[in-house]
């Protein structure tokens, strides 16, 4: 996969946008995290895990606790949203200008 | 906190067997006829997309449902070889007026054909790097439109 395929793959997962909403109100230790989701703490880590090696959050050792926030990095997880965007518009102006251009020339005949 | 994360911008080019003239028209005339449906910002499917042909005109978009989908405005015009839109869609997919990205677009004759530059800069205005994202973060909503997005992209991309 792609490295800038990792958000989007990342955030496939229903639970794991879950839990980057609720880093998303602020920086959270994964008990309050899991807190009211229908799985187990274990398994909100291995969320966590992915989120981060997706580049979308970041965490910080407090004390005994570790603390989970949205990775201000994220950011080229927005970039590369708009990098694919553009690339796929740009592709669908391509095809209409010269579908255009196309018609045009045929009109003038 | 201050984070100096500066994203780079966005670019694209294209060439088109077509004169500037004709690139130009079509990006902003038949705007509606390009622009991808499957990124609607809003919370209806897009019905039209609209770019009004002077500086100081609108960029937004008519959703199936009636309502209006602002997406920023013209910031230069200058038929046939360049038009400068301002993108003012934050990191939190919604329209905000004090947000300033810029989508500048470029159209040069080459041999029988017409390059067509993008790009897509200032992207660190989103303000998801640093204090400005705090905000965006905390308010009702905050992340899950782009996240709805993201994920539909996902999906797409299975």
């Amino acid at each position: 996969m792609a490295y800038a395929d990792a958000p989007f793959a990342a955030l496939a997962d229903p639970t794991r946008r879950r839990v980057l909403e609720r880093l998303a109100r602020g920086p959270r230790a994964v008990g309050e995290i899991a807190e009211g989701l229908p799985v187990s703490r274990p398994a909100v880590s291995q969320h966590l895990k992915v989120l981060k090696d997706a580049g979308l959050v970041s965490d910080r050792q407090d004390g005994a606790r570790r603390i989970y926030a949205i990775d201000p990095r994220g950011l080229g997880a927005m970039r590369g949203w708009l990098d694919q965007f553009w690339d796929e518009a740009m592709q669908a102006l391509a095809a209409e200008i010269e579908r255009t251009a196309q018609a045009e020339k045929e009109q003038d005949r | 906190m201050n984070l100096a994360i500066k994203p780079a911008p966005v670019k694209k080019s294209i060439s088109v067997v077509a004169t500037p003239e004709t690139a130009f028209r079509v990006f902003t005339a038949g705007f509606d006829r390009w622009w991808p449906r499957t990124h609607s910002i809003g919370e209806a499917p897009l019905k039209t997309a609209v770019i009004e042909p002077a500086v100081g005109g609108r960029w937004y978009g008519i959703l199936e449902n009636g309502a209006e989908a602002e997406w920023g405005e013209v910031l230069a015009w200058e038929p046939p070889r360049r038009l400068l839109l301002a993108w003012r869609i934050g990191a939190d997919w919604t329209y905000d007026s004090s947000l300033l990205t810029e989508v500048e677009v470029t159209f040069t004759p080459e041999a029988g054909a017409t390059r067509v530059e993008l790009e897509h800069r200032l992207l660190e205005n989103m303000g998801a790097a640093g204090e400005g994202a705090r905000a965006q973060f905390d308010s009702d909503g905050g992340w899950s439109g782009l996240l709805a997005m993201f994920a539909a992209r996902a999906a797409e991309a299975e």
